[in-house]
């Protein structure tokens, strides 16, 4: 505090922390320390509560009391013949999710922003965005009365498969339900960065003489050239946090070999099994994957992109 | 932009001045999107209609437009289960409260970060991107949540999200695009913090709160997980919980079905409950949904401007 008494000049720049706190109470103690306190609470605790993955858990003796048994939680799950299984599932269902759905939201901007009268752009947009307000319960329960063995699926092919037990259609359905229901949406934000194209250069292109084709390679993809990049870190680097909720909905016991995921691995190991330590060993071991690959995709991003990553 | 500048391209676009090449490219263009618009409409007509119709119909003929065919019964059944009604009344409870505390104390929250002289901004914001990329996960969390003694209590579900670092960042984005001046002027007015953000910034933030209020609603009304972990009273379950074990697990609430005498007719009219269960749970969405598309795009441009 002497430090800052004698550095004060005057000047703003030259009050010492504890001086500026003083001044700006409220900035701390109001704005600040409600987010604050949720997430110490919410966020930072449970991150000590990982201390569990390297422990034999037990709820009577406490984090603090229970025995100390090193990475055998993480060599059982390295172990188990599930490991490779559970792993490779979570890997299949993102990567294959991200190949497949990643274009569609450009294509249907870029075609979208060719649509020149504004009345049937509106239309067609509300009905784009309207299914990403479907909650996943209901999305879910679509799918399976769609397909369900009397649906109206196997009733147009006269067929009578059950398609939610078996287990080499979980991947499409999860993937093409996800596609019908994020596509529009995720095309937003293309189509609001096309909406900012330069006009100057569009003209130019057109007095050129330039085809769609041509027009779309020289003004529209560079307007959204920097959103795809974005989109694309942020996607690939979220590969390994696919969500719970989508992959339980469509699970059914017989369709686990190819729909039991880490996340839902977890789950059940933690919460139906009450294995607490083993299971947040597996979800330990899933956010450093996730972790590691974000840093390397933005790591790769940066290279291609003249050292912009995000 | 300007309607003279834009003449060149807009004469472009008309298909009939286009060149045979571009006439191609356009009709392809136009046929895939409108197949998507399609596939999109598809299921859900499909679902609106086969609510209607009789389940033996539906079972042995498929979709019918004849009226005899139609039938208000699963509409009925659905509508007269209590559990139906405590499902919504539930998710209105907990999403409105999540919303109004999480927006608020992110909004709180974005100021201070959007100012360039708050001291300590930095080491902030490295605590709250830190918690983006890593976390305890689910057991450590439940944990927690279980010793505060919360199982079973709707704030389980509120607080531990009702903090969104990613809202703050666009809360903070936006703050920190409005002119400088308007603090200064304040400041020389004398109004202190508090002042100026209830008197000036929340005034001037009513899209980015919008945007805000939309999707965290939406995000809390359409989950389940947490309410399944959390949540063992039947009284407490929210919607989607309820619609969980009507669509899922396919079972019905017990009262919908038990008065049909054979188990096939059990099972055609769980069935058929399915499809007047969807629309029942949709409708609140389809009524508000139109209002708020305009704030659709209102909110993309709020998000994309990176800070």
């Amino acid at each position: 505090m002497k430090a800052g008494k004698l550095r004060r000049t005057g000047g703003r720049q030259n009050e010492s922390f504890l001086q500026y706190v003083r001044k700006h109470w409220q900035l701390y103690f109001i704005f600040l320390l409600p987010a604050l306190v949720l997430t110490i609470i919410f966020k930072y605790i449970p991150m000590g509560g990982i201390l569990i993955a390297f422990e034999e858990y037990s709820p009577f003796l406490g984090i603090t009391g229970s025995d100390w048994i090193g990475l055998a939680n993480f060599t059982r799950f390295l172990h188990s013949p599930d490991f490779i299984q559970y792993l490779m599932n979570t890997l299949k269902l993102a990567v294959y999710g991200l190949l497949w759905g990643f274009p569609v939201p450009i294509v249907l901007a870029l075609l979208l922003n060719r649509i020149q009268r504004e009345g049937l752009k509106k239309k067609i947009q509300l009905v784009l965005y309207m299914p990403n307000f479907v909650s996943v319960i209901v999305l879910c329960g679509m799918v399976r009365i769609l397909l369900s063995v009397t649906g109206p699926l196997n009733g147009l092919f006269g067929t009578s498969v059950n398609f939610m037990t078996i287990p080499e259609f979980f991947r499409p359905i999860y993937i093409i339900s996800g596609i019908w229901q994020g596509a529009g949406w995720a095309s937003i934000m293309y189509t609001a960065s096309l909406a900012n194209a330069s006009q100057e250069l569009r003209e130019a292109a057109v007095i050129d003489g330039a085809n769609i084709w041509q027009q779309m390679k020289a003004v529209d993809w560079p307007a959204i050239r920097d959103m795809v990049v974005i989109q694309f870190i942020l996607s690939a680097g979220n590969i390994m946090s696919i969500g719970f909720e989508k992959a339980y909905a469509l699970q059914t016991d017989m369709n686990m070999q190819s729909s039991e995921i880490i996340a839902t691995y977890v789950y059940k190991k933690g919460l139906l099994d009450g294995d607490y330590s083993f299971s947040t060993a597996v979800g330990l071991f899933n956010t450093v994957i996730n972790v590691i690959l974000l840093v390397l995709v933005n790591k790769v991003v940066a290279r291609m992109n003249d050292g912009k990553g995000i | 932009m300007a309607k003279g500048k834009a003449n060149a391209v807009s004469k472009h676009y008309k298909f009939r001045n286009m060149s045979a090449f571009d006439k191609a490219f356009t009709i392809v263009g136009n046929v895939l999107l409108a197949l998507f618009v399609i596939a999109i409409l598809v299921p859900m007509i499909y679902i609106v209609v086969a609510s209607f119709m009789d389940p033996v119909t539906l079972q042995n003929k498929g979709l019918s437009f004849h009226l005899k065919d139609w039938t208000l019964t699963a509409y009925e059944r659905v509508m007269s289960n209590k559990m139906i009604w405590v499902g919504f009344g539930n998710a209105i409870l907990y999403s409105t409260v999540f919303t109004v505390i999480s927006v608020f104390v992110t909004l709180l929250c974005a100021y201070p970060m959007s100012r360039a002289d708050f001291r300590g901004q930095k080491f902030f914001n490295l605590i709250f991107v830190i918690t983006m990329f890593f976390n305890g996960g689910l057991i450590p969390t439940y944990l927690l949540i279980s010793n505060m003694g919360l199982i079973d209590s709707m704030w389980a579900l509120i607080l531990p999200g009702a903090f969104s670092v990613w809202n703050m960042i666009i809360a903070r984005t936006y703050f920190g695009n409005l002119p400088r001046e308007l603090r200064e002027a304040a400041e020389v007015d004398g109004a202190d913090d508090l002042t100026y953000f209830f008197k000036v910034l929340i005034p001037l933030s009513k899209p980015l709160i919008m945007v805000l209020v939309l999707w965290v609603f939406v995000g809390m009304w359409n989950s389940y997980f947490d309410a399944m972990i959390y949540l063992n009273s039947e009284a407490k379950q929210p919607l989607q919980l309820v619609l969980r074990a009507i669509l899922i697990q396919s079972q019905p609430q017990p009262g919908m079905i038990s008065d049909m005498q054979s188990t096939a007719a059990r099972a055609q009219l769980a069935e058929l409950l399915k499809y007047a269960t969807i629309i029942i749970s949709s409708i609140p969405l389809f009524v508000m949904y139109p209002f708020f598309q305009k704030y659709f795009e209102d909110g993309i441009m709020i998000g994309s401007v990176k800070g």
